[in-house]
């Protein structure tokens, strides 16, 4: 595996912003400034930053209602992502999608996604486009362990594989389809099998190890951008809250949630950082600090926004149509 | 002036549009070299090629969803599925999938894609390959859903359905695909939200689109030879829909009849009747008609298939129940 310290840098950078943004949305909602359905990814940081550290902003990703780590993993802004979280105009999507909806079609995103196996079929599309046009992007398609259960995932990985697409799959095994746990929903250890039946290369790594998820996606990349087709990769991983916030999460098993914090990606890249004079314990603070800073600049930005005026309400449905508002 | 079939007009607009720009590709199963289930890409494989021309799986999810992530980025593709009634396995694809990103995304995505929906009874066909869902797709806000009649529509409405920006979804009748009419030898893109008017009549208005514009202009006949002077609307899309056209014809007649295959319960022909009702009562000088099938599924047996579905002698008859 080749990697430089500065990529090290950056994904660690990208882990810290990944966390942090999530811990004060966490914080946000639970002081009621942030509504609606949020599903965070602390926890799972290892696995969009490994992936998108592969990609460029050519590249496309399709991501899950547990969107906001693929989003800046991919370059998103924090600053428009939380005034999307706070329901402003500024926000990614002028407040009509939340935390479920926010993409950028200028970074590649095309869209977290509120249904549960949707990205599969449309990342399937996007390389298409990318095979029609003859250039070298890949498309990463992000899913959990329970979306492998919907026909959009056999359905996606079959005409892919017919068509040597260049899309990469990448299943964040966290253990749970919302309460129900992978040994209940799948009768399988290993998502990564199911590329068997679809003739394509099929890995599980660890998913908390962030140069394991860099290096599987790495290969499949290369591969997708030789134009020898797509990989599905399983990332092992948990999500420390629950499916959403307040979910009381009692279905999980006493010390499972405890067990995984030791696994912690973060301090586990800072650990081989330190012991391999990648940054310094001074240098790790500094770019903490600058991440605290760069939230709290995007929680700022995001108070400060208006709301969206109700005339919005009636706009971009279609390119050319304003659709008719209500006479009161 | 020259002759086509309504399946040659949908070819012709898509062959026109894929010979100008090759980001237009028609994918869907057995659109290849079988030339379609119904035959309406037939040759298209042999001057296309297979990249352009592409025969998928048997999945109408990656089929509806694979025209989603292709349009989002950048292709303009033309997906067909065999049959309208398959759609249901493609519906997520397409309500919330094509008709929402844009919006979900505050307009920063486009989606020209246009989606094939071949639908309508009168085969043979039983349940599943026989129905008209055009209400489901018209109650989504996000899709512009256009249904021709002819060739010359079918032609000039797929050119325009390929331009659009927005996800069309573009309902083809099986039993018109046959059906030759005139086509104008100047080839230009028929605007949405235009109705034709294609018969004028002062004493009713008939509203209709799809197979049910033929039924209504015989049934026209028919009444004419008994005094009654029928107007027929075709609407062509359904959305965005033209309502001054309805407006200007109720106007003039002030009876209105609403023509459709669907099953009558909760067809679009009830949103068309609710329209009238709201913004046109007082120029109605009787009850508002619809015509639509019966609410069952479509049989088997062509005696029950034909009593389910409506016909001409229907129209005839909810015509002269006004007078």
């Amino acid at each position: 595996m080749k990697i430089t310290n500065e990529q090290i840098k950056n994904m660690y950078e990208t882990m810290l912003k990944i966390r942090k943004f999530e811990t004060r949305a966490k914080d946000l909602f639970a002081e009621g400034k942030v509504g609606g359905f949020v599903h965070l990814y602390i926890g799972e940081e290892a696995v969009a930053t490994g992936a998108c550290a592969n990609l460029r902003d050519d590249d496309y990703i399709t991501s899950t209602h547990r969107g906001h780590g693929h989003i800046i993993a991919k370059g998103g802004d924090l600053k428009y992502m939380m005034a999307e979280l706070f329901q402003k105009e500024t926000g990614y999507c002028k407040g009509k999608g939340g935390s479920m909806h926010i993409a950028d079609a200028t970074k590649g995103i095309l869209g977290a996604n509120g249904i549960v196996g949707a990205g599969h079929n449309i990342a399937v599309g996007s390389g298409l486009a990318i095979q029609h046009r003859k250039t070298d992007q890949v498309c990463l398609c992000f899913f959990g362990d329970a979306s492998t259960n919907q026909s959009t995932f056999h359905e996606a990985l079959n005409l892919a594989s017919v068509w040597k697409l260049p899309v990469i799959f990448v299943c964040e095994n966290n253990g749970y389809g919302i309460s129900v746990s992978q040994a209940k929903h799948q009768a399988i250890t290993d998502v990564s099998v199911r590329a068997a039946a679809y003739n394509i290369p099929g890995v599980t790594v660890d998913g908390n190890d962030v140069f394991a998820v860099y290096e599987a996606v790495g290969e499949a990349s290369s591969r997708a951008r030789k134009g020898q087709g797509p990989t599905l990769i399983e990332c092992k991983t948990y999500r420390w809250r629950g499916h959403f916030e307040g979910d009381p999460t009692v279905y999980r098993p006493d010390g499972e949630l405890e067990a995984w914090i030791k696994k912690d990606p973060i301090p586990r890249l800072e650990k081989y950082m330190l012991e391999n004079d990648v940054m310094t314990e001074e240098e790790i603070a500094g770019a903490n600090e600058r991440i605290d800073a760069l939230v709290e600049e995007a929680e700022r930005f995001a108070d400060e926004s208006s709301m969206p005026s109700l005339e919005s309400a009636l706009q971009d449905v279609y390119t050319d149509i304003i659709e008719e508002g209500r006479v009161r | 002036m020259r002759k086509m079939t309504y399946a040659e007009g949908i070819r012709e607009g898509m062959s026109m549009r894929m010979r100008e720009n090759s980001n237009v590709i028609l994918f869907g199963e057995d659109v290849g070299k079988f030339g379609g289930c119904f035959g309406v890409s037939a040759g298209m494989f042999d001057e296309f090629g297979e990249e352009m021309i592409r025969d998928t799986p048997i999945s109408e999810g990656v089929i509806v969803g694979a025209a989603v992530g292709s349009a989002a980025c950048g292709l303009r593709p033309i997906a067909e599925l065999m049959f309208v009634d398959f759609l249901t396995v493609g519906m997520d694809q397409l309500v919330n999938q094509a008709a929402k990103m844009r919006y979900m995304f505050g307009g920063k995505i486009t989606l020209p894609m246009v989606l094939r929906l071949p639908g309508g009874g009168g085969t043979s066909a039983a349940a599943q390959h026989s129905q008209s869902l055009e209400a489901w797709v018209t109650h989504v806000p996000g899709l512009k859903v256009v249904y021709p009649s002819n060739a010359q529509d079918a032609l000039g409405m797929m050119l325009t359905a390929i331009d659009d920006d927005n996800p069309v979804v573009f309902m083809e009748n099986k039993v018109l695909y046959s059906v030759k009419s005139d086509v104008e030898d100047e080839v230009k893109p028929i605007p949405f939200g235009k109705a034709s008017v294609k018969r004028e009549g002062s004493d009713v208005t008939i509203i209709t689109y799809g197979k049910q514009v033929l039924d209504s202009l015989k049934a026209a006949e028919t009444l004419a030879k008994e005094g009654i002077d029928v107007e027929v609307i075709d609407l062509r899309s359904l959305f965005p829909l033209d309502k001054d056209a309805i407006y200007n014809s109720i106007e003039k007649t002030h009876k209105v009849v609403v023509v459709s295959e669907e099953a009558k319960r909760g067809a679009f022909t009830g949103e068309i009747a609710s329209m009238i009702a709201e913004e046109r009562f007082y120029e109605l000088d009787a009850p508002i008609k619809r015509i639509g099938a019966l609410n069952t599924p479509i049989a088997f047996a062509s005696n029950l298939e034909s009593y389910i579905l409506p016909n001409e002698q229907d129209i005839v008859l909810a015509v002269k129940s006004l007078f």
